[in-house]
């Protein structure tokens, strides 16, 4: 073999390599970031942490109890909003939708999707709070929505266009009417796939902090209703963890942890959902 | 679509045709959904005009200055978008420096050379790191991170190649390195993700006319496939791109905070969507409000042009590769 | 599809609970994070006095304070800083200010191997924040600190990133004791720092300090006590270094009391007097002076009355001053002007 050849080949491996160096590093950055934070919240979490509410700076103790059902309630309302409406801008775009109508709504819908949070919130700002004089879970669940509205209407859309056509012309065949089609045929065949998007999309917004900051402030108490500033779990992290106590860094590594589980777990279960979904489909 | 047309009869017109249309189902429900589709228009397009609207005072005071001064300043009403603008641009910059080798190295080995199941299994665990909230980065951005630059990475760097003024000046652990190495974290799994479906969609000809003709294994790869999937390569960069400056809690908790220009990439800075998450419910008078939204109405600008592009990219490789046999 | 409904079932059933949750009266109050250590445990002492009051405190720094408080997104304010005319001027009913409690600013350090403590002149301050002064064993500091062993390293300067009313105080000491501080940076809630790194509210501060070795910032006298971290003394007007505490505290709002005008806003930096801290303030609730709303008015005014009286014995072991007795007493007359 040509020296040449030999360096061409030893290049070929050399490089070859580095590829693989770069997917486990790729993979082993997942683990280290979550395992050192699943360890450090693990060693800081306790009962308290769900039960009790914040204390005072520079007391140690208390717990995240009304983070957690803010950061419910705030979902909740963004979920109400933001699922039926993609929903049906969904099936629109991929039942009835024309060709400039439909092309002109896909493209607010990306736009709106790539669109950062944080001018999102600046938006639901100006919309919900200043006119409520004052924040709210309604001014966050109404950010959040109109993130939850592109990703869950594209998804949809996805997931309905996927159907064949021969499901929906048997149907229509037997003497259905179109939007009978569609209730009772079209959607129940997509639906793994249309429940995972929507699973996705609220996992995503139920991480989001940037939209919070200034729409549903923050609070030591329990909410009582949907008007009063309110406390969430990532809005809390931050603060938490900007802040000089070690015990408030507990807290932000607790949090973190309780947090990013219930992100991941509902991702894993939406993709483990989506895939037996299509293998059981084949 | 041929069949709703079939069904429904050319309408009259006036106010009958109308409940006529109305008691046909599929009508209803047409209209339904449509109203549903079109609020998503009404809420863009009403996010823009807030944006616009709101931003009106610092467009009116300094027009394009605006964008060209580099002077904040909320004691003495002058405010400039350009250290913000610098500060998003170089974080986003050095996140990509970091994350596109990386990513599509990783891109590259997960779609050439890993067999299915590894390749699979790697990829799902590597989608996984897109869903972790951007908070949680920043949490573990402050503690370990920022250590690690600052006691080890930062200082090495000054050591050895400290005369670049890019690696000069003190060392802090926050800055504009720490924030773009923890964007380039967070970019990764998009750019690994995108650009192995990129890789994947290259026809397996590709690969063996190059074996054929005598290259090594990472010849072919390198000079036949990586090529013939550079645009959706691209298309995950610029992806990634957008990403990058949008991005929020992660920057703010280690950018430093500082709405200076500074050469070195070891000092302080600020970016749009940091200065915005610090300063908006405390930003007092209407100048300075305003002046914040006329920033989040830049970065909305430059998101858009970015994120077009980067679909244009997308969408040309899938049809590319579809178009072949 | 089922197990999602259920999920949402549940959620609805929790907020429909919540809502139904008994009336309290609900204040919000958003404002100075200087404050918030004493105004966190006011809050907690008022509530077993009056457990039907709910008050809210949002540390957002003094400039969300004031600004919140003008759009009438809280019922009452917190700031270090008093408004200006202009800010005031924005109100219809002219806005009460009640100072709380006195605390004092410290410049806190992180110097990993110096046990000591350090001493500070103005001069020195000045020189760090200005950017003059850049390593630790400069010449300022070591004149001042003979038998330090200050290491040559870089000084990592910190400051608040957010509207302050503690960045206010701060920077109108430095004002006063360096003319090129005064024209070149000026005092304000957010000015446009020479140099350094931002921390969000004294929290952010003092996280950035404590965990940055060669940092300097500086915070209220709480937020290091509570932290254990290092600060130093400083040289007051008469020339004597002194460390903040509650004598130095009080010392320093002595002749103010005597001489303090009917609105309460005064600036107590580099106050005259041997035993005087040079960077001490009141620190203010900012009040409207009518409140519409019958059961808010009496909480709030229920709470000022606690605050001027009991409260005052908390200030103490948590690091700030109590009222002088004067100002108290001419408080207490004010509280009759809110309508």
């Amino acid at each position: 073999m040509t020296l040449r050849n030999r360096w061409r080949k030893t290049l070929s491996y050399i490089m070859l390599s580095l590829t693989g160096v770069c997917a486990v590093v790729a993979v082993s950055l997942l683990f280290l970031l979550l395992g050192y934070l699943v360890y450090n919240g693990w060693r800081s979490i306790d009962w308290d942490f769900f039960t009790k509410l914040p204390k005072s700076p520079g007391e140690t103790g208390g717990g995240m109890a009304n983070a957690i059902v803010g950061s419910l309630q705030i979902i909740l309302l963004a979920t109400l909003a933001g699922l039926p409406v993609g929903f049906m801008a969904g099936i629109y775009l991929s039942e009835f939708g024309g060709k400039t109508f439909a092309f002109l709504v896909r493209y607010m819908a990306d736009l709106l999707n790539g669109v950062p949070s944080i001018v999102i919130g600046i938006f639901a700002y100006a919309v919900v709070v200043v006119p409520m004089h004052g924040n709210s879970p309604l001014a966050g669940g109404f950010a959040l929505a109109l993130m939850l509205i592109p990703i869950t209407a594209r998804s949809t859309e996805q997931f309905m266009n996927s159907v064949p056509q021969t499901l929906r012309e048997g149907a229509l065949a037997l003497g259905a009417s179109k939007w009978k089609t569609i209730a009772t045929v079209v959607v129940p065949a997509a639906y793994r796939g249309i429940a995972t998007g929507m699973i996705l999309g609220v996992a995503r917004i139920a991480g989001e902090t940037a939209p919070l900051l200034f729409t549903s402030g923050s609070s030591n108490y329990m909410n009582t209703g949907f008007t009063q500033p309110t406390a969430s779990l990532p809005v809390m992290i931050f603060y938490r963890a900007t802040a000089p106590y070690d015990d408030w860094h507990r807290q932000a590594w607790a949090a973190g942890m309780v947090l990013l589980l219930l992100v991941l777990l509902a991702n894993v279960a939406a993709r483990l959902v989506l895939s037996r979904g299509i293998s059981l489909q084949k | 679509m041929a069949t709703s047309a079939a069904v429904s009869a050319p309408p009259p017109s006036g106010a009958r045709a109308l409940l006529r249309r109305l008691q046909n189902g599929d009508e209803v429900a047409r209209l339904i959904t449509l109203a549903f589709a079109s609020s998503i228009l009404l809420v863009t397009v009403g996010l823009i005009y807030q944006l616009w609207v709101t931003s009106s005072l610092p467009r009116q005071k300094f027009g394009f200055g605006f964008l060209t001064s580099s002077l904040w300043n909320p004691v003495s009403g002058e405010f400039g978008a350009l250290p913000f603008i610098y500060g998003t641009v170089i974080t986003s910059l050095i996140a990509l420096l970091i994350a596109v080798p990386l990513g599509v190295g990783a891109a590259i080995f997960l779609s050439e050379l890993a067999p299915a199941r590894i390749s699979s299994t790697f990829t799902f665990f590597i989608e996984l790191l897109a869903a972790v909230p951007s908070v949680i980065y920043g949490v573990l951005a402050i503690f370990t991170l920022v250590p690690l630059m600052r006691d080890y990475v930062e200082p090495l760097l000054k050591k050895s190649l400290g005369f670049l003024p890019i690696f000069s000046g003190p060392v802090f652990g926050f800055g504009y390195f720490t924030a773009g190495v923890i964007l380039a974290i967070m970019t990764l799994p998009f750019i690994i993700s995108i650009s192995r479906e990129a890789l994947l969609e290259v026809p397996t000809e590709q690969r063996e006319a190059a074996l054929a003709l005598g290259a090594t294994r990472w010849e072919s790869t390198w000079q036949a496939v990586v090529p013939y999937a550079r645009l959706g390569i691209f298309g995950s960069i610029f992806l990634a791109l957008a990403r990058a400056l949008g991005e929020t809690m992660a920057v703010t908790m280690v950018i430093g905070n500082d709405p200076s220009i500074h050469a070195s990439l070891f000092a302080p800075g600020y970016t749009i969507a940091a200065v915005i998450a610090n300063e908006f419910s405390e930003a007092t008078g209407d100048l300075y409000l305003q002046s914040l939204v006329g920033l989040g109405l830049v970065l909305f600008l430059l998101t858009i042009v970015i994120n077009a592009m980067a679909r244009l990219l997308i969408i040309a490789t899938a049809s590319r590769g579809s178009s072949h046999p | 599809m089922k197990k999602s409904s259920f999920w949402l079932g549940a959620m609805g059933a929790l907020a429909i609970l919540l809502t139904l949750a008994e009336a309290k009266v609900l204040i919000n109050a958003a404002g100075a994070t200087f404050p918030y250590p004493i105004y966190g445990k006011w809050i907690e002492e008022f509530a077993k006095v009056n457990p039907d009051a709910q008050i809210n405190y949002q540390s957002i720094g003094s400039g969300g304070g004031i600004r919140q408080f003008s759009e009438g997104t809280v019922d009452f304010g917190a700031s270090d800083m008093p408004m200006t005319d202009e800010q005031i001027a924005k109100f219809k009913n002219k806005p009460l200010h009640f100072p709380t409690v006195l605390g004092g600013i410290v410049p806190t350090y992180n110097l990993p191997g110096v046990s000591q403590e350090l001493k500070f002149t103005p001069e020195a301050l000045a020189g760090i924040y200005l950017g003059k002064i850049k390593k630790w064993n400069d010449p300022e500091m070591a004149k001042v600190n003979p038998g330090v062993k200050l290491p040559d390293n870089e000084i990592v300067v910190v400051h608040r990133s957010d509207g302050s009313g503690t960045s206010f105080v701060f920077t109108d000491y430095l004002s006063k004791v360096s003319p090129e501080w005064k024209s070149k940076v000026g005092a304000s809630t957010s000015v446009s720092w020479p140099v350094g790194l931002g921390g969000k509210g004294n929290e952010g501060v003092a996280g950035i300090v404590k965990q940055t070795p060669n940092s300097i910032g500086y915070v209220e006298l709480i937020y290091v006590l509570q932290n254990k971290m290092a600060y130093g003394s400083l040289r007051n007007a008469a020339g004597v270094f002194l460390k903040a505490d509650l004598e130095s505290v009080t010392e320093a709002a002595a002749s103010a009391a005597q001489s303090m005008p009917a609105d309460f806003r005064v600036s107590i930096t580099n106050a005259p007097g041997k035993k005087a801290y040079p960077i001490a303030t009141f620190t203010y609730l900012l009040i409207p002076s009518k409140i519409d709303d019958a059961a808010k008015k009496k909480a709030i005014v229920g709470f000022l009355h606690w605050v001027l009286a009991d409260g005052q014995k908390y200030a103490g072991s948590l690091g700030y001053a109590p009222l002088p007795k004067e100002v108290a007493a001419k408080e207490e007359k004010q509280i009759a002007l809110i309508k």
